[in-house]
Order: C-alpha cells, then structure tokens, then sequence
C-alpha cells in the first residue's frame, strides 16, 4: 500500500497545476497519469494561449508543462499508472504498465481526469479514417504521422478549428469545416487564420455519410434547416479520406461514479458533472475535482482549476491557511475573469445551474 | 512512409528505424513510435474488425480506451496498440474481436 497526503488522478494542465500547488505548501503529493509522458493534451497544442500571463498566454501548449512542472522535486511522479478503483475506505487501486497492480492510501485525492470526446452517429462513422480530434493530434504532433491527405473536419468549435489548422501546418489539405450551429463556435482570431488559408467553414452543415470498404474514401455533407434536419437537395460528396470528429467533450467521471460523488446532467458543461463547491470539493470530503473532469471548459481555466483545488486540499491537510488562503482566492478571481464576457456565458449558465440545483446533501456548501 | 517532414513549429527530426513484422510482413517504424503510429505511418488503416459484422476497425482515439486497435503483440492478445511503445523485433498480428475464440 502506497500512503501519500494527496493524489493526484491525471498529469494534465489541472493536474500538474494541482501537484504543483499543494507541493508549494509543503504537501507530500503522489501524481499518477496513463500516460508515457506528462502534460495530458497540452503536448498536443501547437498554439499559443491567449489570457494574461498568469494564465501563460503567448506560450505553445506543447511548452507549458514544464513550466507547471517548476516544484517536480517535490512531487512524487508515477507514469503509465492508470487508477482504476476507488473505494469508500480511501484506497484507489492502480496499474503501472499492462500488470503490476497496486493499492494507493491517500488522504486526500484530486480527480483531474479530463474529458472524452463525444461522438456522432451517421453512416460508416466506424471506417478507419474517422478519427477523434485528439487522435489526429496525437499522430500528426506527438508522432509526427500524417493522418491522411483530404480531411473533412465536424465541428466549428475551439477544437475543430485550431486543428485544421495544425493539419494546415502538417502540410494536409482540409477540404471543409462543417458546422451544425448557425455560428462558429471558435474565438475568430483562429477560424479567420483559416478562412484567409481558403479553408470553407460551413455553418449550418452536417456530415450525412462516410463511405469506403476498408477505409473512408469520401464523404456525404448537406445543409440543415432551422429545425436542424437535412434539407434534401443539398447533399455533397467530398473526396476525402480523413473524418475527424470535434463535436464536444463529456468530462470522465468513472472514478467518481464508482465512490458515488453526486452529479448533475448540465449541458453546457459537457454532460454529467460531478457537484462541487467553490473550492472544487466534491459531495464527498475527501475528494476534489478539476480542469475538464469538472465540467468542460478549455485549458487555461483547468490550471487555475488545478491550483484552487490543489490549494484548497493543502489547506485540509493542514497546510498554511494563510498562504492557500491567498492562492484560493486569487484562483477564484482569475476563473471569473476567465469567464467573464460573451464566450464565458455558457460557462456562467452551467455553473449557475450546477451551484443554483444543489442538493440538499451538500451541506458544506450551506 | 507517410510522415511530416517540415513543420512550422514542431521539429520532428530523422530518428532511429525500428523493425517490426505485421502479418509477417517486414516494416519499419522509428524510435518514439506506438505500435499503431508506426502501423499507419506504413499506410495500413485496418487495425481489428468488428466481432459480429466483421467491419474494419482503425485508428480511432489514441489513447488506450475505444477498443479498436487491440491486436496481438508477440503471442500477447489484446494489446492496446495506440499506446504502447515499438520496439525492435515486435512481432505485430491482426485477432479475433476477442482476442481469442468466441464462446458464448
């Protein structure tokens, strides 16, 4: 049995975030992540992050793991560790590699597990060739693979649109955008990066069809009307060989299911989310939650996520409540920053809804 | 091979080749390569097939959760290839859904 003062579930941006802060308080910190290397899908984003530099704007995604890495000495780091149980005694279990099983005691534990992508259902979406928005990353920038040559990309969102454009960089034609919404969903400082590369984004578009025997050879796209059904008509096949998915993510709770933390079906944060209090305290005392695992957002709110929560279990622990005081409260204002303004408002509404449609078992929150 | 050779930002310089067999054919991959990376740098999409339809199955998620390039690694079925390392030798086969033979 391994004892530590805090787990931390996943190496992403809220989880290294989360190490770091409560390592910085003097917090003896185990982080575990699936992965062969930290930094969960930062070491995938090429683009630079917008904010202010609390929120290090102006850097690559790729660089900002070493940079929350600044306390590493004080953090005890298992890769290629998957946590795969957690129980109402305290004890996780976990497997480093394909089969070395272990049990985790720790007392206090932040999931910081992200999110998966949602998918989409028409014809032949099972054909290789249909990727995931983050596998496409994946090959193309953590292993420098082409994914294809003509991609058709679903969605017009943050993910869809940034991208297109890494495939523009990697040298790969992108046929087209569709997007079902009537607007983009994108901060347009990067969908115009596209639109001057001559990249089509059709709104109000949806795909019909991927064809193919063995993989996707092309695709079927039409216009949707308001009620969001295909206008027949309007269909148009594209030669393409790469479908990729960017239609939103749904946080991954299986941990938190597994040990019952109460959680609510709020849309504009991704799906199920597990409730939380302002210092991201799940309905269970021992567990906090951050970044995308929290309810969907993007990358710069997860690491300021990673340090309320991180902060926040330090000062459980018994950490300087002065200095996590001030860490907790600069991490509240830096968020409501971050979600202040138009692209911050759905973000307003599914907090507002998950905060405002507390149950009453959350008696910490009273 | 079907790989980036200039990238604005990322630099993805000429790394050591790995071999590998794939249904006995001889490959090559490079050093920091999965299994699967290597696979499609090679052009082959049809990782698995579907246990009842029998449809193609490729490269989907690339992190070890959707299922869909389990194969048999060296005599080991079942490996999730998106995420583990190549390493020289790897002896790479297409499975049965299940990895083994259907009883139920």
């Amino acid at each position: 049995m391994v004892e530590t003062q805090l787990l931390v579930v996943g190496g992403g941006p809220a989880g290294l975030a989360a190490a770091s802060a409560a390592a910085s308080l003097g917090i003896e910190v185990l982080l575990a992540d699936e992965g062969l290397k930290l930094g969960g899908q930062l070491v995938k984003q090429t683009h630079k992050f917008f904010g202010s530099r609390e929120h290090h704007a102006g850097v690559r995604g790729i660089d900002i793991p070493n940079l929350l890495l600044e306390n590493q000495d004080k953090v005890n780091i298992m890769s290629n560790t998957t946590i795969i149980g957690c129980y109402e005694d305290g004890v996780l279990t976990a497997v480093t590699g394909e089969d070395q099983y272990f049990k985790i005691k720790p007392q206090r534990v932040v999931f910081a597990t992200g999110a998966s992508e949602k998918f989409l259902s028409f014809p032949g979406n099972d054909l290789p060739g249909v990727y995931g928005a983050g596998a496409v990353q994946t090959l193309m920038n953590q292993y420098g693979v082409v994914p294809g040559k003509r991609v058709l990309m679903i969605g017009a969102g943050n993910i869809g649109i940034i991208v297109s454009y890494q495939l523009l960089q990697a040298g790969i034609h992108v046929a087209a955008v569709v997007e079902a919404a009537p607007n983009i969903g994108a901060y347009l400082v990067h969908a115009s990066k596209l639109a001057r590369a001559g990249v089509p984004i059709l709104t109000r578009h949806t795909i019909v069809e991927a064809k193919g025997t063995d993989s996707v050879q092309s695709a079927v796209i039409a216009q949707l009307d308001e009620k969001w059904q295909v206008i027949p008509g309007t269909e148009k096949e594209l030669e393409v060989d790469v479908v990729c998915l960017a239609v939103g993510l749904s946080p991954v709770l299986d941990l938190l299911s597994q040990i019952g933390c109460r959680r609510k079906y709020i849309p504009e944060l991704g799906g199920d989310v597990p409730f939380r209090d302002k210092q991201l305290k799940t309905s269970i005392d021992w567990i906090y939650v951050a970044g995308d695992t929290a309810g969907v957002e993007e990358a710069s709110a997860a690491m300021v996520e990673g340090r309320l929560a991180g902060a926040a279990a330090a000062a459980q622990l018994g950490a300087d409540s002065t200095e996590a005081g001030k860490i907790i409260a600069s991490c509240q204002a830096s968020l409501d920053s971050l979600r202040r303004g138009p692209v911050g408002a759905k973000i307003r509404a599914g907090i507002a809804k998950l905060e405002g449609g507390c149950c009453k078992c959350l008696n910490h929150q009273a | 091979m079907s790989r980036i050779s200039e990238h604005p930002i990322l630099k993805f310089e000429d790394k050591p080749v790995i071999n590998f067999t794939f249904e006995g054919r001889k490959l090559e991959g490079r050093q920091g390569d999965t299994i699967a990376s290597a696979l499609h740098a090679n052009g082959i999409m049809v990782l698995s097939h579907s246990r009842r339809n029998k449809r193609p199955r490729g490269f989907f998620c690339a992190i070890g959760k959707c299922s869909s390039c389990l194969m048999t690694v060296n005599g080991k079925a079942n490996v999730r290839t998106c995420v583990e390392p190549l390493v020289e030798g790897m002896e790479i086969l297409r499975q049965p859904a299940t990895g083994g033979e259907l009883k139920w």
